[in-house]
């Protein structure tokens, strides 16, 4: 056995490195949980890591998971090592190459981070419904519980692989053990090396194809052999479940860690058992110990091996004595007899039973429950409730637990109370903003104490459904024992609340045990902070008995020059508090764990850390407290006043983080919510907020058209409606001709506002004295939030100009239309969200929207809030999102679906028209519905139609009554980002732009997978660092509109507002008109570019100003008045690519890791620009081919396969 | 006899007393190459700016760790830099790659802004392979309440620093705006400096009418900005146990002939090369020999410090008695 060395990593890191060090050719894609082992991978290639055979591998991303299945199938084919990483639905595009390389007896592993599938809602979290939809496809399927596990599993999967030949699906829960940090025995490469047989390595090399010995697979097979080709394969099954415990043997060998394919634990005369897969069984088995201790016998049952089942090994592994089994499956499958790992277990002792064959000494009573979907908490106190229906006379079958089913009544009550944990630990929790810092100092603190102590360490951490102002919540558990507790902590001995804001948000000190510690970041003094405390964490600190300190961290960290970053800080107050380590020896390990983390940073850096560290201990203060409770402060609603009753008791719970107590009552059957839910949430997250200066204001309204998040808000009204506003609302004489005696209005939504300064940075307008200024300027919030809320609330009552006198092509009128997209948790400063804001501003009331997985989907549709809104007519875009790689074809589905509503409609219209009248009949008819009077005036008539309806009897009537309202025209909209457009849904995509259908394809193109972390895509400019290009993309950027373009009937249009905003608007108001599918392709700039944020639009500038992004229009109907179709409305580029490369650290990082081969791609990235502005400049001067057709042709037929 | 132009400076035996300043003219090897191959007798890279570099650095995390650890789906947005994933500064690199690719002499240029800064990176470039370090002490006091007293111990503290860590000769490039320039010189050269390179230009912001703001903008030096190093080497050759290099408005042979007439080793040139190109340097040498020629000096050596203030005919012409001469005359048309 060699020695042992720890690490304090995730399950991630611990399965990518197994994984890295036995393939040679790894195929990846990123979906999120799976993500960061993909990212893992890239980095090692980058770094010129070797495997245990002394090679680097190859790692390559590709356009989706069923391209990387794909592609590991072919490496497979010709005898190489290969794998990947996936979950949820990359797992189920993997499926169809799946069977054929299980069909073809091929040893692989795949590591899946399990996790949910989109059903009523997509969920990022874990659960087994993806691998159990994986389960038929002739896999073979180890599941691992916890991070070791996970480790050791993908090493034992690899090496059974290999010797049974039967490909593997290695998996472990997705985010609880994927992102759980604990302490793990490393394997080493000798480990490893053992481990697997050359020979196995060679027999599969062997197999491989080669010119040399050819041999053909993949054949076509007819009823007269299929059959039994398909059960050539049942020895190697057979055989595997024996093969892979003998890898469990020999890996105990080498490790001492014995692992059984079914794991027994507990009591060996049980009389209950839970059997169960995935990190749920360690909380199992720590509650089995606990009421085996209380004299009660009970036992779990681990299956590692799902896949081939062992039916022997299965039944051999439970006790004899067992007389009832529940059987827990995370996952559901509606309709069946009962969750797959249920039925199997049925299936298995009543087979034996009656083949007289089953050890037990009496028939046992089996019962199945789910659990634990979408990473719901599974606690020690819901095993415990699982074990307790196992006593009742007729245990309840079917059911849930950790949930409150008050429709199916299928949920076991449980005691959230009942602990697993031992006594020895420290349980913390802390409450940090989302970059502070918290979390990174809290991994830092686990390492300290995996990596430097003899003690175990354990985190998990929380985030925010929101990108802007998030919160998070980290988990850590430490203590003297490995710890074996996969659940959320319900009682703290520690919290640190490193943001005063959570203290009128949250009942923070619920969690807190007696006699706990916790440490608040403010900058009132122990003598004054009392004062300010809520009535409830008053009264929870005094009936606690918790010890409460207090530190001015900020204060701290802006002396010792670290500029508000309080992670060093409030760590080591943590550590100066809690008695994780003695403080001598945790201070010396702090500093020399700042030494390492931050000697990259620069010697200042570490310095200024360091320097942080004792001064933080020196300005920590105990807060004596009173005896009695005196505030009067209580915690605010969790949303605004006036929401309604749904809003403020299912939104507001969530809201408040206890949506896991809402009932399934209070959930939507089939995944529809209200719209408009995020006004009610006022979250307060600016620092300051523009304030308007009327006197330099020219009302342009970029303000409004360049807000991401719809906060700054324009109107045009009568003064008289002005006569009773409040005392501070500002309002000035429109200055446009069209408004003369009217006044302007320019309003913020104070606690919407994330404060993310563009708003100012697009201002053209300066004050003459002090140039410094501009029309708006930041301003503190806190002082102007009560005013300015009233103002807000006034502005809204206002009423909105009428839509059809505006011109809606000048940036200053359309911007008065009402947004229908508004306070999105997008990133603050967000470069993608004022384009969807534009399209529902213009064509709000009238869109349908299908929307690709990715960050749009994400700020669009994630609980508990969302944006898309309705106008005061009740209207605005019906929005949904598919899937991630479907959703041009979803939306084209949207125009097929409106079109033949449309069309049945209007031959009902021709059938009533005698009843309805000649006037009314060629209205709706004929209705041009081009501009907002069109749409007003086809409303009308579909108004009076509605209303004839009813006096006309008949079903004809009847069927028009239904769908009338698809005689007004619908704009049908397609957006998502580049990962979608580029990668995964290009085959869709290019499908529908040979489809001449009328839709407007919105391209969000931030040149990442920005919802993933910013993975490479085929958007990725040349030259650019992006996860899965850490060595900067070396080939050029896809030019997804010159391919558009050669349709020849496709609008096309490459925009960026940032740049110039009367050609994004001119683009959109083109394109929606275009009868025919439309193209934009919109600059986003990101977080993910490493820019300033509060500085975007200069990078926008920067790259339409270097030629990096070309603004055009390619306009088809031009070519019908003898015009060239294409349009450039970019000028020559006025600065070098160098120089837009410069603004960006994701292009300036090459400069810094690899400034040889920046310069060469740097290089390169002006020839693509010199190049393209020639090929564009070409194609815009050629004359006109008149035969071109500019309508847009309607397919003909449709394809065949 | 061919006339002997090489010179000495900072220890450096140099073919010629024309070195290019540092500039971006000084920015890639191509430039330095043909500087080289126009007659330079040594180079000034481009400044290194420890500002920048730090700047650059804290950036470059800042702006790549933005956003993380908020969002469960992006923990990240980029790969992460290794340990030693970094390279030195590309200056850095510079200066070795000059090394090898030139003949001539390199001295790299300094712009610290801390005091462990100014040490650390002139070693850094001590041990990139830098002939000789420049001292870019460039300061812009505006803080109300320090006295000048403190700028300047300030500065001289800077030098003696350095002085401490390198083996390298040092130039220390200065501002004339000192109370009194002979004392800092003094205490220049007694903190460490084998060369003043006299003197720093400071760049001024302009005001942009179109755009309606204030803009850095870099002014080429006239030839009359000559007066000022002309003046000050003057007084101070002779006196001091230091090397000169005179720097601002040397455009023309001319120019340089009076700088070494009073006292310069070198002069350094960027203007008139950015104004004339690099061409413009055998010009310059040429006119220096031609010169030479028609007044029979026979080397560089010779003529240097002819006119300085210890050896000219009238020293008060570098003092206060000549400046009154001066202003009762008109100047000429």
């Amino acid at each position: 056995m060699s020695e042992t060395h720890f690490k304090t990593i995730d399950a991630g890191e611990a399965v990518a490195s197994v994984a890295f060090r036995t393939n040679e050719v790894i195929a990846i894609y990123p979906i999120t949980p799976s993500s960061t082992m993909a990212e893992w991978s890239d980095a090692w290639m980058y770094e010129m890591k070797k495997n245990i055979w002394g090679d680097v591998p190859y790692v390559y991303q590709m356009q989706s998971e069923g391209g990387v299945a794909g592609a590991v199938h072919g490496a497979l084919q010709t005898g190489s090592l290969a794998t990947t990483f996936t979950a949820s639905q990359g797992l189920l595009l993997m499926i169809p190459n799946m069977y054929k390389i299980a069909g073809e007896l091929t040893p692989t592993v795949f590591h899946v981070a399990a996790r949910s599938l989109a059903a009523q809602g997509l969920s990022i979290f874990g659960d087994h419904q993806d691998v159990m939809a994986a389960r038929q496809t002739g896999w073979a399927m180890l599941c691992s519980v916890s991070v070791q596990e996970a480790m050791d599993f993908a090493a034992i999967s690899q090496a059974a692989s290999l010797k049974s030949r039967i490909p593997f699906v290695h998996f472990f829960d997705g985010f609880r053990t994927s992102h759980e940090v604990q302490k793990v025995a490393y394997l080493e490469d000798d480990t490893l090396r053992a481990l697997i047989d050359d020979a196995d390595i060679h027999a599969h090399r062997a197999r491989g194809l080669t010119p040399e010995k050819p041999v053909m697979r993949g054949s076509a097979q007819n009823p007269d052999v299929y059959f039994q080709g398909r059960e050539t394969v049942n020895p190697f099954y057979d055989a595997c479940p024996g093969i892979t415990q003998s890898i469990m043997d020999r890996f105990a060998k080498l490790t001492g860690r014995q692992y059984k394919l079914y794991d027994y634990v507990g009591a060996s005369d049980a009389d209950r058992v839970i059997v169960i897969m995935g990190s749920g069984a360690e909380t199992a088995e720590e509650t089995a110990k606990v009421l085996n201790a209380s004299g009660q016998k009970v036992g779990v049952l681990k299956v590692r091996l799902y896949r081939p089942l062992d039916a022997a090994s299965f039944l051999k592994a439970l006790p004899t004595t067992v007389k009832r089994i529940a059987v827990l499956d995370r996952t559901k499958e509606p309709g069946s007899a009962g969750e797959p790992l249920f039925t199997d277990v049925v299936s298995t002792v009543f087979e034996a039973i009656a083949a007289n064959a089953a050890p037990f000494k009496t028939v046992p009573i089996i019962v199945g429950g789910r659990y634990g979907l979408s990473s719901k908490d599974f606690t020690p106190g819901m095993a415990k409730a699982v074990f307790d229906n196992l006593l009742a006379p007729k245990p309840k079958g079917h059911f849930t637990i950790g949930i409150n089913d008050d429709v199916g009544h299928t949920s076991l009550a449980w005691d959230p109370h009942f602990s697993a944990e031992p006594k020895n630990g420290v349980r913390a929790l802390f409450y940090g903003l989302g970059s502070d810092g918290t979390v990174s100092a809290n991994k830092n603190s686990i390492k300290i104490i995996g990596e430097n102590t003899e003690g175990y360490a354990q985190g998990y951490f929380v985030y925010d459904s929101k990108k802007a102002g998030s919160i998070t919540i980290s988990h850590l558990r430490f203590g003297p024992e490995p710890i074996h507790a996969p659940y959320l902590i319900s009682e703290a001995d520690f919290l640190g609340i490193h943001n005063p804001v959570f203290l009128e948000r949250f009942d923070l000190l619920e969690q807190m045990k007696e006699g706990g510690t916790v440490l608040l970041n403010t900058p009132f003094g122990p003598n004054e902070i009392w004062d300010e405390l809520p009535r409830i964490f008053q009264e929870k600190l005094i009936s606690k008995k918790l010890r409460f300190f207090v530190i001015d961290a900020n204060a701290v960290a802006k002396e010792a020059g670290l500029r508000g970053l309080i992670n060093t800080v409030m760590q080591s107050c943590f550590f100066g508090i809690s008695n994780v380590l003695p403080r001598e020896r945790a201070i010396e390990q702090i500093k020399n764990s700042i030494m390492k983390a931050y000697g990259k940073k620069g010697e200042e850096v570490v310095q200024m850390n360091l320097r942080s560290v004792d001064m933080s201990l020196e300005h920590m203060f105990e807060v004596k407290i009173p005896a009695k409770a005196t505030s009067l402060k209580e915690l605010p609603p969790s949303v605004a006043e006036g929401a309604p009753d749904y809003v403020r008791d299912v939104i507001g719970t969530m809201i408040r983080n206890q949506g896991d107590c809402l009932p399934v009552s209070a959930m939507s059957i089939d995944g529809t919510f209200p719209v408009g839910t995020a006004a009610f949430e006022k979250r307060n997250l600016a620092q300051e907020i523009p304030v308007w200066d009327t006197a330099t204001c020219i009302q342009c309204n970029k303000c409004v058209m360049i807000c991401p998040h719809s906060v700054i808000r324009s109107k045009v009204v009568e003064p008289a409606l002005l006569a009773n506003a409040p005392s501070t609302f500002k309002s000035r004489d429109a200055i446009e001709r069209d408004w003369k005696g009217q006044k302007f209005l320019l309003q913020v939504a104070p606690e919407d506002c994330t404060g993310c300064n563009l708003c100012v940075e697009i201002c053209p307008a300066r004050n003459k004295s002090e140039a410094k200024l501009k029309a708006i300027n930041m301003r503190p919030q806190p002082p102007l939030r009560a005013t300015e809320k009233e103002n807000w609330d006034f502005f809204l009552g206002l009423p909105e100009y009428d839509r059809r006198k505006l011109k809606i092509e000048r940036i200053n009128q359309v911007q008065i239309q009402t947004p229908l997209f508004e306070f999105s948790g997008a990133c603050s400063g967000c470069g993608e969200t004022p384009y969807l804001k534009l399209l529902s501003q213009i064509w709000g009331d009238r869109a349908l929207i299908a929307n690709a997985t990715g960050c749009s989907s994400i700020y669009g549709g994630n609980l508990p809030t969302t944006p898309w809104t309705k106008n005061k007519d009740g209207r605005g875009p019906a929005w949904s999102n598919s899937l991630f790689e479907d959703n041009a074809e979803f939306g084209l589905g949207f125009r097929l679906s409106v079109n033949q509503q449309m069309e049945i409609a209007r031959d009902l219209v021709k059938k009533l028209a005698s009843q309805l009248g000649d006037d009314l009949v060629t209205g709706l008819l004929e209705a041009k519905q081009r501009d907002e009077a069109g749409i007003y005036d086809q409303r009308e008539r579909v108004k009076i139609l509605k209303e004839k309806l009813k006096s006309i009897p008949g079903q004809t009537s009847a069927r028009l009554s239904d769908l009338a309202d698809v005689l007004v025209r619908r704009s049908v909209w397609i957006v998502g980002g580049d990962g979608w457009a580029y990668d995964i849904g290009f085959g869709g995509l290019d499908h529908v732009f040979a489809s001449g259908m009328d839709v407007n394809i919105l391209v969000l193109d931030t040149g990442v997978y920005s919802n993933t972390g910013g993975q490479l895509s085929k958007a990725t400019p040349r030259a650019a660092v992006a996860k899965f290009a850490t060595g900067g993309k070396s080939s050029v950027k896809k030019d997804l509109g010159l391919m558009a373009m050669s349709y020849g009937n496709i609008y096309v249009a490459e925009v960026a507002m940032g740049a110039r905003d009367e050609q994004t608007l001119r683009s959109f108001l083109e394109a929606e008109s275009f009868d025919g599918p439309s193209l934009i392709i919109a600059y986003s700039h990101c977080i993910a570019h490493g820019i300033n944020m509060t500085k975007a639009l200069d990078s926008q500038k920067a790259a339409v100003g270097s030629g990096q992004w070309l603004l055009y229009r390619h306009d088809p109907r031009r070519i019908a008045q003898g015009q060239n179709p294409l349009v450039i409305d970019s000028r020559p580029a006025a600065m070098k690519m160098e120089d837009f490369y410069l603004r960006e650290n994701r292009f300036k990082m090459l400069t810094k890791t690899a400034p040889e081969h920046a310069k060469d791609l740097w290089g390169r990235s002006q020839v693509d620009t010199d190049s393209r502005w020639a090929l564009y400049n070409y194609m815009a001067s050629r004359p006109v081919v008149p035969a071109a057709a500019a309508a847009p042709a309607v397919s003909a037929a449709a394809p065949t396969n | 006899m061919p006339i002997d132009i090489s010179a000495e400076y900072l220890g450096l035996k140099l073919r010629s007393p024309l070195v290019p300043s540092a500039s971006t003219l000084a920015d890639d090897l191509d430039m330095l190459k043909k500087l080289e191959d126009a007659g330079a007798s040594a180079v000034v890279l481009h400044s290194m700016f420890e500002e920048q570099i730090r700047r650059d650095r804290d950036e470059l995390f800042e702006r790549t760790e933005q956003g993380t650890e908020s969002f469960a789906e992006a923990l990240t947005y980029f790969p992460e830099i290794a340990d030693g994933g970094l390279k030195p500064d590309e200056r850095l690199e510079q200066i070795g790659k000059a090394k090898k690719a030139l003949k001539i002499p390199v001295i790299a240029s300094l712009n610290g802004s801390s005091l462990g800064g100014w040490t650390d990176y002139a070693q850094k470039i001590e041990q990139a392979g830098a002939d000789a370090l420049e001292l870019n002490i460039y300061t812009i006091p505006t803080d109300l309440d320090e006295p000048g007293t403190k700028v300047e111990n300030t500065a001289v503290e800077i030098v003696r620093a350095v002085r401490k860590v390198v083996k390298i000769p040092l130039g220390v490039k200065c501002s004339p705006f000192y109370s009194n320039m002979a004392n800092m010189a003094k205490r220049f050269v007694d903190a460490g400096a084998n060369g003043l390179v006299l003197f720093n230009r400071f760049y001024q912001p302009d005001v942009d009418l179109e755009n309606v703001g204030i803009r850095p903008k870099v002014l080429w030096s006239t030839p009359q900005a000559a007066r000022l190093p002309l003046t000050w080497i003057g007084i101070l050759y002779g006196r001091l146990k230091v090397d000169f290099a005179a720097t601002s408005g040397v455009h023309t042979g001319r120019d340089a002939l009076k700088m070494l007439m009073v006292g310069a080793n070198v002069t350094m040139i960027a203007s008139a090369l950015y104004r004339h190109g690099i061409k413009h340097l055998p010009v310059m040498e040429r006119e220096i020999v031609e010169w030479m020629e028609k007044n029979e000096y026979e080397s560089v050596h010779q003529l240097r410090g002819s006119l300085s203030q210890i050896n000219c005919p009238d020293p008060s012409a570098f003092e206060r008695a000549h400046y009154m001469r001066a202003l009762q005359t008109p100047p000429a048309a």
